[in-house]
Protein backbone atom coordinates (compact mmCIF):
# COMPACT_ATOMS: atom_id res chain seq x y z
CA UNK A 1 0.00 0.00 0.00
CA UNK A 2 1.12 3.51 -0.72
CA UNK A 3 1.41 5.42 2.52
CA UNK A 4 2.69 8.65 1.01
CA UNK A 5 0.26 11.53 1.22
CA UNK A 6 -1.65 11.76 -2.02
CA UNK A 7 -1.01 14.81 -4.14
CA UNK A 8 -3.98 14.18 -6.41
CA UNK A 9 -6.77 16.62 -5.87
CA UNK A 10 -10.40 15.64 -6.30
CA UNK A 11 -11.38 16.67 -9.79
CA UNK A 12 -14.81 17.85 -8.87
CA UNK A 13 -15.23 20.65 -6.42
CA UNK A 14 -17.27 18.65 -3.94
CA UNK A 15 -14.58 18.94 -1.25
CA UNK A 16 -14.03 15.23 -1.45
CA UNK A 17 -11.16 13.89 0.57
CA UNK A 18 -8.96 10.93 -0.08
CA UNK A 19 -7.69 8.79 2.72
CA UNK A 20 -3.96 8.94 3.18
CA UNK A 21 -3.93 5.75 5.19
CA UNK A 22 -6.21 2.88 4.36
CA UNK A 23 -9.16 2.98 6.69
CA UNK A 24 -8.14 -0.46 7.88
CA UNK A 25 -4.45 0.30 8.04
CA UNK A 26 -2.21 0.43 11.07
CA UNK A 27 -2.97 3.01 13.69
CA UNK A 28 -0.37 5.59 14.50
CA UNK A 29 0.29 7.38 17.75
CA UNK A 30 -1.43 5.77 20.70
CA UNK A 31 -1.97 2.13 19.68
CA UNK A 32 -5.51 2.24 21.05
CA UNK A 33 -6.68 5.35 19.21
CA UNK A 34 -8.25 5.48 15.75
CA UNK A 35 -6.00 6.94 13.05
CA UNK A 36 -5.63 10.68 13.66
CA UNK A 37 -6.81 11.27 10.10
CA UNK A 38 -10.23 9.79 10.85
CA UNK A 39 -10.56 11.82 14.05
CA UNK A 40 -9.82 14.98 12.06
CA UNK A 41 -12.49 14.09 9.49
CA UNK A 42 -15.03 13.53 12.26
CA UNK A 43 -14.23 16.93 13.76
CA UNK A 44 -14.56 18.64 10.40
CA UNK A 45 -17.48 16.76 8.84
CA UNK A 46 -18.88 13.59 10.44
CA UNK A 47 -20.25 12.60 7.02
CA UNK A 48 -18.15 13.75 4.11
CA UNK A 49 -17.42 12.99 0.48
CA UNK A 50 -14.70 10.43 -0.03
CA UNK A 51 -12.80 9.76 -3.23
CA UNK A 52 -12.28 6.00 -3.50
CA UNK A 53 -9.11 4.54 -5.09
CA UNK A 54 -11.15 3.52 -8.17
CA UNK A 55 -12.28 7.12 -8.63
CA UNK A 56 -15.78 6.58 -7.20
CA UNK A 57 -17.13 9.56 -5.30
CA UNK A 58 -18.65 8.09 -2.15
CA UNK A 59 -18.82 8.91 1.53
CA UNK A 60 -16.91 8.58 4.77
CA UNK A 61 -18.96 8.44 7.98
CA UNK A 62 -17.10 9.04 11.23
CA UNK A 63 -19.67 10.66 13.57
CA UNK A 64 -21.61 8.49 16.00
CA UNK A 65 -25.11 9.56 15.06
CA UNK A 66 -24.61 9.42 11.29
CA UNK A 67 -22.89 6.05 11.52
CA UNK A 68 -25.74 4.68 13.62
CA UNK A 69 -28.34 6.09 11.24
CA UNK A 70 -26.58 4.59 8.21
CA UNK A 71 -26.28 1.15 9.81
CA UNK A 72 -29.95 1.18 10.83
CA UNK A 73 -31.19 2.06 7.34
CA UNK A 74 -32.23 -0.88 5.15
CA UNK A 75 -32.05 1.34 2.06
CA UNK A 76 -28.28 1.15 2.47
CA UNK A 77 -27.33 -2.27 1.19
CA UNK A 78 -24.83 -4.80 2.54
CA UNK A 79 -24.55 -6.64 -0.78
CA UNK A 80 -20.86 -6.85 -1.47
CA UNK A 81 -21.22 -6.79 -5.24
CA UNK A 82 -22.49 -3.21 -4.93
CA UNK A 83 -19.47 -1.93 -2.98
CA UNK A 84 -16.59 0.18 -4.16
CA UNK A 85 -13.41 -0.89 -2.43
CA UNK A 86 -12.07 1.77 -0.05
CA UNK A 87 -8.56 0.32 0.03
CA UNK A 88 -7.61 -0.47 -3.53
CA UNK A 89 -8.59 0.02 -7.14
CA UNK A 90 -9.92 -3.32 -8.33
CA UNK A 91 -9.62 -2.12 -11.92
CA UNK A 92 -13.24 -2.72 -12.77
CA UNK A 93 -13.13 -6.33 -11.62
CA UNK A 94 -16.62 -7.49 -10.83
CA UNK A 95 -17.26 -8.65 -7.31
CA UNK A 96 -19.38 -11.79 -7.15
CA UNK A 97 -22.47 -11.67 -4.95
CA UNK A 98 -22.40 -13.38 -1.56
CA UNK A 99 -21.84 -17.14 -1.65
CA UNK A 100 -24.57 -19.35 -0.16
CA UNK A 101 -24.61 -18.85 3.60
CA UNK A 102 -22.45 -15.72 3.47
CA UNK A 103 -25.21 -13.78 5.18
CA UNK A 104 -23.15 -10.77 6.28
CA UNK A 105 -23.00 -9.65 2.65
CA UNK A 106 -26.73 -10.02 1.93
CA UNK A 107 -29.86 -7.90 2.34
CA UNK A 108 -33.35 -8.91 3.37
CA UNK A 109 -35.04 -11.25 2.92
CA UNK A 110 -32.04 -13.53 2.23
CA UNK A 111 -30.10 -12.26 5.26
CA UNK A 112 -33.09 -12.68 7.61
CA UNK A 113 -33.56 -16.31 6.71
CA UNK A 114 -30.07 -17.16 7.97
CA UNK A 115 -30.17 -14.69 10.83
CA UNK A 116 -33.32 -16.30 12.22
CA UNK A 117 -31.69 -19.72 12.26
CA UNK A 118 -28.58 -18.43 14.03
CA UNK A 119 -29.93 -15.85 16.46
CA UNK A 120 -31.74 -18.55 18.41
CA UNK A 121 -28.44 -20.36 18.99
CA UNK A 122 -26.73 -17.31 20.51
CA UNK A 123 -29.39 -15.87 22.81
CA UNK A 124 -28.42 -14.12 26.03
CA UNK A 125 -29.84 -16.98 28.07
CA UNK A 126 -28.02 -19.71 26.18
CA UNK A 127 -24.75 -17.82 26.28
CA UNK A 128 -25.01 -17.18 30.02
CA UNK A 129 -25.31 -20.93 30.52
CA UNK A 130 -21.80 -21.21 29.09
CA UNK A 131 -20.28 -19.06 31.83
CA UNK A 132 -19.10 -22.02 33.86
CA UNK A 133 -17.47 -23.65 30.87
CA UNK A 134 -15.68 -20.40 29.97
CA UNK A 135 -14.48 -20.12 33.57
CA UNK A 136 -13.14 -23.65 33.41
CA UNK A 137 -11.28 -23.13 30.13
CA UNK A 138 -9.92 -19.80 31.35
CA UNK A 139 -8.66 -21.36 34.59
CA UNK A 140 -6.93 -24.14 32.65
CA UNK A 141 -5.11 -21.61 30.51
CA UNK A 142 -4.13 -19.49 33.48
CA UNK A 143 -2.77 -22.64 35.16
CA UNK A 144 -0.74 -23.41 32.05
CA UNK A 145 0.56 -19.83 31.96
CA UNK A 146 1.61 -20.05 35.56
CA UNK A 147 3.44 -23.27 34.87
CA UNK A 148 5.18 -21.92 31.77
CA UNK A 149 5.92 -18.44 33.17
CA UNK A 150 6.88 -16.00 34.45
CA UNK A 151 7.07 -14.76 30.85
CA UNK A 152 4.62 -15.86 28.17
CA UNK A 153 2.98 -14.55 25.01
CA UNK A 154 -0.49 -13.67 26.19
CA UNK A 155 -1.92 -13.98 22.67
CA UNK A 156 -1.05 -17.65 22.16
CA UNK A 157 -1.37 -18.62 25.83
CA UNK A 158 -4.66 -16.91 26.57
CA UNK A 159 -6.31 -14.62 24.03
CA UNK A 160 -6.48 -17.03 21.09
CA UNK A 161 -7.26 -20.43 22.65
CA UNK A 162 -10.18 -19.45 24.92
CA UNK A 163 -12.56 -18.16 22.21
CA UNK A 164 -11.30 -20.78 19.75
CA UNK A 165 -12.16 -23.65 22.09
CA UNK A 166 -15.57 -22.14 22.79
CA UNK A 167 -16.59 -21.69 19.17
CA UNK A 168 -15.29 -25.14 18.25
CA UNK A 169 -17.29 -26.73 21.06
CA UNK A 170 -20.41 -24.76 20.17
CA UNK A 171 -20.23 -25.58 16.49
CA UNK A 172 -19.14 -29.15 17.05
CA UNK A 173 -15.67 -29.02 15.53
CA UNK A 174 -13.94 -32.07 17.02
CA UNK A 175 -11.35 -31.24 19.62
CA UNK A 176 -8.55 -33.03 17.80
CA UNK A 177 -9.17 -31.00 14.61
CA UNK A 178 -9.05 -27.70 16.41
CA UNK A 179 -5.33 -27.03 16.13
CA UNK A 180 -5.16 -27.60 12.40
CA UNK A 181 -8.27 -25.53 11.86
CA UNK A 182 -6.86 -22.70 13.96
CA UNK A 183 -3.64 -22.87 12.00
CA UNK A 184 -5.47 -22.74 8.67
CA UNK A 185 -7.73 -19.95 9.88
CA UNK A 186 -4.70 -17.95 11.02
CA UNK A 187 -3.20 -18.39 7.56
CA UNK A 188 -6.40 -17.17 5.91
CA UNK A 189 -6.13 -13.93 7.86
CA UNK A 190 -2.42 -13.29 7.92
CA UNK A 191 -0.57 -15.24 5.22
CA UNK A 192 0.32 -14.02 1.74
CA UNK A 193 -2.19 -14.47 -1.08
CA UNK A 194 -1.01 -17.96 -2.00
CA UNK A 195 -1.04 -19.16 1.60
CA UNK A 196 -4.44 -17.58 2.08
CA UNK A 197 -5.89 -19.44 -0.89
CA UNK A 198 -4.37 -22.75 0.16
CA UNK A 199 -5.66 -22.35 3.71
CA UNK A 200 -9.07 -21.31 2.45
CA UNK A 201 -9.33 -24.40 0.26
CA UNK A 202 -8.19 -26.62 3.12
CA UNK A 203 -10.86 -25.15 5.39
CA UNK A 204 -13.56 -25.57 2.75
CA UNK A 205 -12.62 -29.20 2.28
CA UNK A 206 -12.50 -29.78 6.00
CA UNK A 207 -15.88 -28.14 6.58
CA UNK A 208 -17.51 -30.03 3.73
CA UNK A 209 -16.44 -33.29 5.37
CA UNK A 210 -17.61 -32.07 8.75
CA UNK A 211 -21.04 -31.09 7.43
CA UNK A 212 -21.40 -34.51 5.82
CA UNK A 213 -20.43 -36.16 9.11
CA UNK A 214 -22.97 -34.09 11.07
CA UNK A 215 -25.70 -35.01 8.62
CA UNK A 216 -24.90 -38.67 8.92
CA UNK A 217 -24.42 -38.66 12.67
CA UNK A 218 -25.77 -35.54 14.40
CA UNK A 219 -24.21 -34.55 17.70
CA UNK A 220 -25.24 -31.95 20.28
CA UNK A 221 -23.98 -28.77 18.63
CA UNK A 222 -24.99 -25.88 16.39
CA UNK A 223 -23.77 -27.37 13.13
CA UNK A 224 -25.73 -30.58 13.75
CA UNK A 225 -28.80 -28.54 14.74
CA UNK A 226 -28.56 -26.61 11.50
CA UNK A 227 -28.57 -29.79 9.44
CA UNK A 228 -32.12 -30.14 10.72
CA UNK A 229 -33.24 -27.08 8.72
CA UNK A 230 -33.83 -26.34 5.05
CA UNK A 231 -30.21 -25.26 4.55
CA UNK A 232 -28.24 -26.93 1.78
CA UNK A 233 -24.76 -28.36 2.36
CA UNK A 234 -23.29 -25.38 0.53
CA UNK A 235 -25.13 -22.97 2.80
CA UNK A 236 -24.09 -24.87 5.91
CA UNK A 237 -20.51 -24.73 4.80
CA UNK A 238 -20.70 -20.98 4.23
CA UNK A 239 -22.28 -20.37 7.63
CA UNK A 240 -19.85 -22.71 9.36
CA UNK A 241 -16.94 -20.87 7.85
CA UNK A 242 -18.23 -17.45 8.87
CA UNK A 243 -18.98 -18.51 12.44
CA UNK A 244 -15.67 -20.27 12.91
CA UNK A 245 -13.64 -17.49 11.37
CA UNK A 246 -15.47 -14.82 13.33
CA UNK A 247 -15.33 -16.86 16.53
CA UNK A 248 -11.61 -17.35 16.20
CA UNK A 249 -10.45 -13.96 14.95
CA UNK A 250 -12.56 -11.40 16.80
CA UNK A 251 -12.77 -12.07 20.54
CA UNK A 252 -9.15 -13.23 20.46
CA UNK A 253 -8.15 -9.78 19.29
CA UNK A 254 -10.31 -8.10 21.90
CA UNK A 255 -8.72 -10.21 24.64
CA UNK A 256 -5.19 -9.48 23.43
CA UNK A 257 -5.65 -5.79 22.76
CA UNK A 258 -7.86 -5.40 25.83
CA UNK A 259 -5.20 -6.93 28.07
CA UNK A 260 -2.64 -4.61 26.49
CA UNK A 261 -4.87 -1.61 27.21
CA UNK A 262 -5.46 -2.69 30.81
CA UNK A 263 -1.78 -3.36 31.46
CA UNK A 264 -0.94 0.02 29.95
CA UNK A 265 -3.27 1.69 32.41
CA UNK A 266 -2.60 0.21 35.87
CA UNK A 267 -5.15 2.52 37.45
CA UNK A 268 -7.97 1.10 35.31
CA UNK A 269 -6.67 -2.44 35.79
CA UNK A 270 -6.87 -1.81 39.53
CA UNK A 271 -10.48 -0.69 39.18
CA UNK A 272 -11.48 -4.01 37.63
CA UNK A 273 -9.21 -6.04 39.93
CA UNK A 274 -10.78 -4.37 42.93
CA UNK A 275 -14.36 -4.89 41.80
CA UNK A 276 -14.94 -7.87 39.50
CA UNK A 277 -18.67 -7.06 39.51
CA UNK A 278 -17.76 -4.23 37.13
CA UNK A 279 -16.83 -6.84 34.52
CA UNK A 280 -19.91 -6.40 32.31
CA UNK A 281 -19.58 -2.65 32.24
CA UNK A 282 -15.81 -2.82 31.79
CA UNK A 283 -16.23 -5.08 28.78
CA UNK A 284 -18.56 -2.55 27.11
CA UNK A 285 -16.03 0.22 27.70
CA UNK A 286 -13.18 -1.90 26.32
CA UNK A 287 -15.32 -2.70 23.28
CA UNK A 288 -16.00 1.00 22.76
CA UNK A 289 -12.49 2.21 23.46
CA UNK A 290 -10.74 -0.39 21.29
CA UNK A 291 -13.35 -1.04 18.57
CA UNK A 292 -11.35 -3.66 16.71
CA UNK A 293 -13.70 -3.94 13.70
CA UNK A 294 -12.34 -1.15 11.54
CA UNK A 295 -15.06 -0.44 9.03
CA UNK A 296 -18.38 -1.30 7.55
CA UNK A 297 -19.47 -0.69 3.97
CA UNK A 298 -22.92 0.14 2.65
CA UNK A 299 -24.16 1.17 -0.79
CA UNK A 300 -27.35 3.16 -1.26
CA UNK A 301 -30.13 1.37 -3.17
CA UNK A 302 -31.98 4.68 -3.55
CA UNK A 303 -31.33 8.30 -2.58
CA UNK A 304 -31.16 8.48 1.21
CA UNK A 305 -31.04 11.61 3.31
CA UNK A 306 -28.85 11.33 6.38
CA UNK A 307 -27.29 14.03 8.53
CA UNK A 308 -28.51 16.74 6.16
CA UNK A 309 -26.78 15.18 3.15
CA UNK A 310 -28.16 13.04 0.36
CA UNK A 311 -26.42 9.76 -0.31
CA UNK A 312 -27.38 9.00 -3.88
CA UNK A 313 -28.33 5.59 -5.22
CA UNK A 314 -25.17 3.64 -6.07
CA UNK A 315 -22.88 5.57 -3.74
CA UNK A 316 -20.77 3.62 -1.25
CA UNK A 317 -20.34 4.71 2.35
CA UNK A 318 -17.39 3.77 4.55
CA UNK A 319 -18.53 3.61 8.17
CA UNK A 320 -15.64 3.97 10.63
CA UNK A 321 -16.63 2.17 13.83
CA UNK A 322 -13.55 3.32 15.80
CA UNK A 323 -14.06 6.98 14.91
CA UNK A 324 -17.78 6.81 15.76
CA UNK A 325 -17.11 5.27 19.16
CA UNK A 326 -14.78 8.16 20.05
CA UNK A 327 -17.32 10.84 19.19
CA UNK A 328 -17.38 13.38 22.07
CA UNK A 329 -21.02 14.15 21.27
CA UNK A 330 -21.87 10.62 22.42
CA UNK A 331 -19.10 9.96 24.94
CA UNK A 332 -17.59 12.77 27.02
CA UNK A 333 -13.80 12.52 27.13
CA UNK A 334 -13.97 9.79 24.52
CA UNK A 335 -10.23 9.11 24.43
CA UNK A 336 -10.10 8.13 28.07
CA UNK A 337 -10.51 4.47 29.04
CA UNK A 338 -12.97 4.64 31.91
CA UNK A 339 -14.26 1.25 33.03
CA UNK A 340 -16.90 2.91 35.20
CA UNK A 341 -18.40 4.67 32.19
CA UNK A 342 -21.79 3.71 30.76
CA UNK A 343 -20.54 2.71 27.31
CA UNK A 344 -23.55 0.72 26.09
CA UNK A 345 -24.83 1.88 22.75
CA UNK A 346 -21.38 1.72 21.18
CA UNK A 347 -21.08 0.48 17.62
CA UNK A 348 -18.30 -2.05 18.23
CA UNK A 349 -20.63 -4.89 17.18
CA UNK A 350 -22.21 -2.75 14.48
CA UNK A 351 -25.83 -1.67 14.50
CA UNK A 352 -28.96 -2.47 12.53
CA UNK A 353 -30.03 -5.82 11.13
CA UNK A 354 -26.42 -6.98 10.77
CA UNK A 355 -25.31 -6.29 14.34
CA UNK A 356 -23.05 -9.17 15.42
CA UNK A 357 -25.17 -12.29 15.85
CA UNK A 358 -22.78 -13.88 18.37
CA UNK A 359 -22.08 -10.77 20.43
CA UNK A 360 -23.52 -12.34 23.59
CA UNK A 361 -20.95 -15.11 23.38
CA UNK A 362 -18.16 -12.56 23.10
CA UNK A 363 -19.53 -10.73 26.14
CA UNK A 364 -19.56 -13.86 28.30
CA UNK A 365 -16.04 -14.78 27.22
CA UNK A 366 -14.63 -11.36 27.97
CA UNK A 367 -16.55 -10.85 31.21
CA UNK A 368 -14.98 -14.04 32.52
CA UNK A 369 -11.51 -13.81 31.00
CA UNK A 370 -10.40 -10.25 31.83
CA UNK A 371 -11.14 -10.33 35.58
CA UNK A 372 -9.75 -13.86 35.90
CA UNK A 373 -6.49 -12.83 34.25
CA UNK A 374 -6.07 -9.79 36.48
CA UNK A 375 -6.97 -11.73 39.60
CA UNK A 376 -4.56 -14.58 38.92
CA UNK A 377 -1.56 -12.32 38.20
CA UNK A 378 -1.63 -9.23 40.43
CA UNK A 379 1.75 -8.07 39.09
CA UNK A 380 1.09 -8.80 35.40
CA UNK A 381 2.80 -6.34 33.06
CA UNK A 382 4.12 -6.18 29.47
CA UNK A 383 7.55 -7.78 29.16
CA UNK A 384 8.64 -5.40 26.40
CA UNK A 385 8.34 -1.63 25.97
CA UNK A 386 4.90 -0.59 24.86
CA UNK A 387 6.15 0.77 21.52
CA UNK A 388 7.56 -2.64 20.64
CA UNK A 389 4.32 -4.58 20.97
CA UNK A 390 3.59 -5.71 17.40
CA UNK A 391 0.22 -4.47 16.11
CA UNK A 392 -1.91 -6.08 13.45
CA UNK A 393 -1.91 -4.08 10.24
CA UNK A 394 -3.66 -4.48 6.90
CA UNK A 395 -6.51 -6.41 8.35
CA UNK A 396 -10.12 -5.57 9.01
CA UNK A 397 -9.80 -6.61 12.63
CA UNK A 398 -7.31 -4.72 14.76
CA UNK A 399 -5.29 -6.26 17.55
CA UNK A 400 -1.84 -7.24 18.76
CA UNK A 401 0.19 -9.91 16.97
CA UNK A 402 1.73 -10.96 20.25
CA UNK A 403 1.89 -9.60 23.77
CA UNK A 404 4.82 -10.80 25.86
CA UNK A 405 3.86 -10.43 29.51
CA UNK A 406 5.62 -11.16 32.76
CA UNK A 407 4.84 -11.22 36.48
CA UNK A 408 6.53 -11.62 39.84
CA UNK A 409 6.79 -15.18 41.03
CA UNK A 410 6.26 -15.59 44.73
CA UNK A 411 7.65 -18.73 46.35
CA UNK A 412 4.51 -20.63 47.27
CA UNK A 413 2.53 -19.85 44.15
CA UNK A 414 4.93 -21.14 41.59
CA UNK A 415 4.10 -24.51 40.16
CA UNK A 416 7.26 -26.34 39.25
CA UNK A 417 7.08 -28.97 36.75
CA UNK B 1 -50.10 11.82 38.66
CA UNK B 2 -48.77 8.38 37.92
CA UNK B 3 -46.51 7.74 34.97
CA UNK B 4 -47.44 4.61 33.05
CA UNK B 5 -45.28 2.96 30.49
CA UNK B 6 -46.67 0.91 27.70
CA UNK B 7 -44.16 -1.42 26.07
CA UNK B 8 -44.62 -3.12 22.74
CA UNK B 9 -42.36 -5.12 20.45
CA UNK B 10 -42.32 -5.71 16.71
CA UNK B 11 -41.17 -9.27 16.21
CA UNK B 12 -40.93 -8.85 12.45
CA UNK B 13 -38.34 -6.13 12.87
CA UNK B 14 -36.48 -7.93 15.67
CA UNK B 15 -33.12 -9.42 14.65
CA UNK B 16 -32.45 -11.35 17.86
CA UNK B 17 -29.35 -9.41 18.88
CA UNK B 18 -30.39 -9.77 22.53
CA UNK B 19 -29.63 -6.25 23.75
CA UNK B 20 -33.01 -6.05 25.52
CA UNK B 21 -32.63 -9.43 27.22
CA UNK B 22 -29.11 -8.42 28.24
CA UNK B 23 -29.94 -5.05 29.77
CA UNK B 24 -33.53 -5.59 30.97
CA UNK B 25 -33.97 -9.33 31.62
CA UNK B 26 -36.95 -8.59 33.87
CA UNK B 27 -38.84 -7.20 30.86
CA UNK B 28 -37.54 -9.13 27.85
CA UNK B 29 -36.50 -12.63 26.89
CA UNK B 30 -35.68 -14.32 23.58
CA UNK B 31 -37.30 -17.28 21.86
CA UNK B 32 -35.03 -20.28 21.52
CA UNK B 33 -36.28 -21.00 18.03
CA UNK B 34 -35.19 -17.76 16.36
CA UNK B 35 -33.78 -15.52 19.07
CA UNK B 36 -36.59 -13.05 18.67
CA UNK B 37 -37.91 -10.96 21.49
CA UNK B 38 -40.46 -12.11 24.06
CA UNK B 39 -42.07 -9.27 25.97
CA UNK B 40 -42.43 -10.35 29.60
CA UNK B 41 -44.11 -7.26 30.96
CA UNK B 42 -45.98 -4.80 28.70
CA UNK B 43 -46.71 -2.44 31.60
CA UNK B 44 -43.60 -2.41 33.74
CA UNK B 45 -43.49 -0.93 37.22
CA UNK B 46 -41.84 2.50 37.56
CA UNK B 47 -38.69 0.87 38.92
CA UNK B 48 -38.15 -0.67 35.48
CA UNK B 49 -38.97 2.36 33.34
CA UNK B 50 -35.37 3.43 32.90
CA UNK B 51 -34.36 -0.07 31.79
CA UNK B 52 -37.28 -0.16 29.35
CA UNK B 53 -36.28 3.13 27.75
CA UNK B 54 -32.68 2.02 27.54
CA UNK B 55 -33.65 -1.25 25.85
CA UNK B 56 -35.73 0.64 23.30
CA UNK B 57 -32.82 2.98 22.62
CA UNK B 58 -30.26 0.18 22.31
CA UNK B 59 -32.30 -2.09 20.05
CA UNK B 60 -30.38 -2.32 16.75
CA UNK B 61 -33.57 -2.92 14.82
CA UNK B 62 -35.80 -0.32 16.54
CA UNK B 63 -38.21 -3.12 17.39
CA UNK B 64 -39.17 -1.84 20.86
CA UNK B 65 -41.57 1.00 21.53
CA UNK B 66 -41.84 2.48 25.01
CA UNK B 67 -44.81 4.82 25.19
CA UNK B 68 -45.12 7.02 28.20
CA UNK B 69 -48.60 7.98 29.36
CA UNK B 70 -49.66 9.88 32.43
CA UNK B 71 -52.86 9.35 34.32
CA UNK B 72 -54.31 11.24 37.20
CA UNK B 73 -54.94 9.04 40.15
CA UNK B 74 -58.44 8.50 41.47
Amino acid sequence: MDHAPSTRSPHDAAHAVELVTRPDDSRTGCPFDPPAELTRHRQEQPLRRLRFPDGHLGWLATGYSVCRAILADARLSSRKELMHNPSMDLGGMEIPPAAPGEFINMDEPQHGRYRKLLAGKFTVRRMKLLTERVEQITAEHLDAMEKAGPTVDLVTAFAQPIPAIMICELLGVPYQDRDSFQEQAAAVFSGDMEEKMAAFTAIQTYLAELVAAKRADPTDDILSDLTDSDLTDEELLGIGFLLLAAGIDTTANMLGLGAFALLSDPEQAAVLRGDPSLAGQAVEELLRYLTIAELGLRTALEDVEIGGRTIKAGETVVVSFPAANRDPEKYPEPDRLDLRRQALGHLAFGHGAHQCVAQQLARVEMSVAFPALLARFPTLRPAIPREEVPLRVNTNVYGVESLPVTWDVTGGRRVVG
Amino acid sequence: MTIFLSLSVDRDRCVGAGMCALTAPQLFDQRDADGRVVLLDPEPAPAHHAAAHQAAELCPAAAITALRTGAFDG
